[in-house]
């Protein structure tokens, strides 16, 4: 993996350095680790909270004009080239508007609640190997941190429902959290099976070890892995958490102005963060060809699979609440399951006892068997479980629905 | 890399007292507001403080298991349990034996911090090991991921698998106590 540098990409470490030599300098001789430290924390974020604010807003337009085309419509093009301002102008919209907060709302528990939904996300790409090394360089715990720190989400959609006291963002947010933890259960074996062939939870060893796309060695897994991400980011078809037509608006009905710009923000960035992870984990990182760098292949397979996602997005109707915890248990658990079992078995035989080494040619054969599997078990799955017909008991009207007695 | 010039660096110090203070201010403020939501989330809170103490110790994975078990699973779990009570907002009423409670807790503390006092906490970089030894220790402080799952599945394989075996009853009976009488 030699590559062409045209950009060393900025961590920690330089950042760190460059400060340091800044700090010896202006002749702060015995305390310029400790200020450098804070300084290098302090502007990497800023640029990467920044960078990330930024391409966000870009998506956002990405986004509308790729599901305007789905739709046969043509989306935002009237703010600036190919109508490239509309996001700036939404934000500004946003800003400007008033910033109401309920009068019987938690009000600390409201203000912090969109802030507690962004900080995750925003956490989650300083640990992404875009090249060679991360914002944060390598982490040994890379892949748990990612899975640790997407758990607080659900409790800052709780925060966002109970602190609005509104029903229906009560109920948007328990069946969202209902439907983040279950399917944090499918994403994590997902990824298991990954780190059965990497053998490292740090994300830049995951991309060295694959000299074959994990998509191909195991594609079960990637497809677990992939819609219990989607289920994750809670966006169409699994938006439960905000169903238009059945809950208002869900968790952030009562959010206006800067808080709802915000909520707005984690939402739409979630889709960027989870394309740089299965980048990340199935499809290479930033591995490709020499003669341009590897951010441009990173960047290049991330709008491919953000392309998937809003593919998904715009062709799938949402699934009813049941179906989605159905699909979580019945389903993807048992997928990840065999695959993991599969996997194990695979790299049980296949590795080498003395070095541990599996070379390119064993995750080949490794790739052979698990094709054959997957397709032959998502073809019976989708011809046999798919087309049963399941006996609906007939709809009983809810005790709490009718308060009055009976037949008078 | 970074624990060669961390472990002396006042950055750490300064961490340290913000996340331990903030830590301890949780802790107090779970038992003491009166909300049970807001209490619930300064514990979470007090579990995130947790998982950065294990960071500035370098137990970078008990840090991530610590987010991934507290924060995201039993802190959610208390949540929905709360959810189901009445009088969210003013259930967390001081018991009547608070003192008795408090005496007791008081003694624990101090025996606690009189046992990490006395006890000689021997650090690596003050005890000689044997040669053999020295390569597999600095991986270990490195990188302990590796060691802790090989010492789970020779050494300590037995409580593992009675871990998992617990785990099975308690699903079991979980599923045992939702099922449908029919």
């Amino acid at each position: 993996m030699t590559q062409i540098y045209f950009v060393q990409l900025i961590d920690f470490y330089s950042f760190y350095e460059m400060f340091y030599s800044i700090f010896q300098n202006l002749g702060f001789e015995k305390s310029s680790s400790w200020m450098s430290y804070i300084a290098a924390g302090g502007s990497l974020s800023f640029l990467a909270i920044n960078l990330l604010v930024l391409a966000t807003a870009f998506y956002t337009w990405f986004e509308r004009r790729t599901i305007a085309r789905f739709q046969v419509r043509r989306g935002p093009n009237r703010n600036g080239p190919f109508g490239l301002g509309q996001p700036f102008a939404d934000v500004i919209k946003l800003i400007m508007k008033e910033d109401t907060i309920p009068s019987e709302a938690d009000k600390p528990v409201f203000t912090i609640a969109p802030i507690a939904l962004l900080a995750p996300t925003l956490l989650i790409i300083t640990v992404i190997p875009i090249d060679d090394s991360s914002f944060l360089a390598t982490l040994n715990i890379g892949i748990l941190f990612i899975v640790g720190i997407t758990s607080v989400n659900s409790i800052a959609i709780f925060m966002a429902g109970w602190g609005s006291r509104n029903k229906y963002a009560i109920l948007g947010s328990m069946r969202g959290a209902a439907m983040l933890i279950s399917y944090e259960i499918p994403m994590a074996l997902g990824i298991t099976s990954v780190l059965l062939i990497a053998g490292s939870l740090a994300m830049s060893e995951i991309v060295a070890k694959q000299e074959i796309w994990f998509i191909a060695v195991m594609p079960m897994g990637f497809f677990v892995f992939m819609a219990s991400a989607t289920a994750e980011m809670s966006r169409t078809p699994f938006d439960q958490i905000e169903a238009e037509s059945e809950l208002g608006s869900g968790y952030n009905t009562e959010f206006s102005g800067i808080k709802f710009a915000i909520l707005f923000l984690a939402e739409f960035m979630a889709p960027i963060v989870t394309s740089a992870v299965v980048t990340t984990l199935f499809l290479g990182g930033s591995q490709g060809f020499n003669f341009l760098p590897g951010q441009f292949w990173f960047v290049l397979k991330m709008f491919v699979v953000i392309f998937a996602l809003l593919w998904i997005r715009s062709t799938w109707p949402r699934l009813r609440v049941d179906q989605i915890m159905g699909f979580a248990w019945k389903i993807l658990m048992e997928l990840g399951f065999v695959n993991i079992f599969l996997i194990a078995i695979e790299v049980a035989i296949l590795m080498d006892p003395v070095t541990g080494i599996l070379t390119s040619q064993d995750m080949l054969i490794m790739a052979g068997i698990n094709w054959v599997f997957t397709i032959i078990t998502l073809v019976f799955l989708a011809n046999f479980l798919g087309k049963r017909n399941y006996d609906r008991p007939d709809p009983v009207p809810s005790p709490l629905a009718n308060m009055e007695p009976k037949g008078e | 890399m970074i624990s060669d010039g961390i472990a002396s660096s006042l950055a750490v110090e300064i961490s340290f007292w913000i996340i331990s203070i903030s830590t301890i201010f949780s802790a107090i403020a779970v038992v003491q507001i009166k909300d049970l939501f807001r209490a619930s989330l300064f514990l979470i809170l007090t579990f995130l403080g947790v998982a950065g103490l294990f960071i500035l110790l370098g137990a970078e994975f008990l840090a991530g298991i610590q987010l991934m078990i507290y924060v995201g699973a039993i802190s959610v779990l208390i949540i929905f349990a709360i959810l189901m009570t009445r009088e969210i907002e003013i259930s967390n009423q001081s018991h009547y034996m608070r003192i008795l409670v408090s005496m007791v807790a008081l003694g624990f503390m101090l025996l606690a911090i009189s046992l990490i006092t006395s006890t000689d906490w021997q650090l690596i970089d003050e005890r000689s090991f044997p040669q053999n030894q020295t390569d597999e220790i600095i991986n270990t402080v490195q990188n302990s991921i590796p060691t802790l799952s090989k010492m789970l599945l020779t050494e300590y394989v037995l409580a593992f698998e009675m871990v998992g075996v617990l785990l099975l009853a308690a699903v079991l009976g979980a599923l045992a106590l939702v099922r449908e009488k029919k």
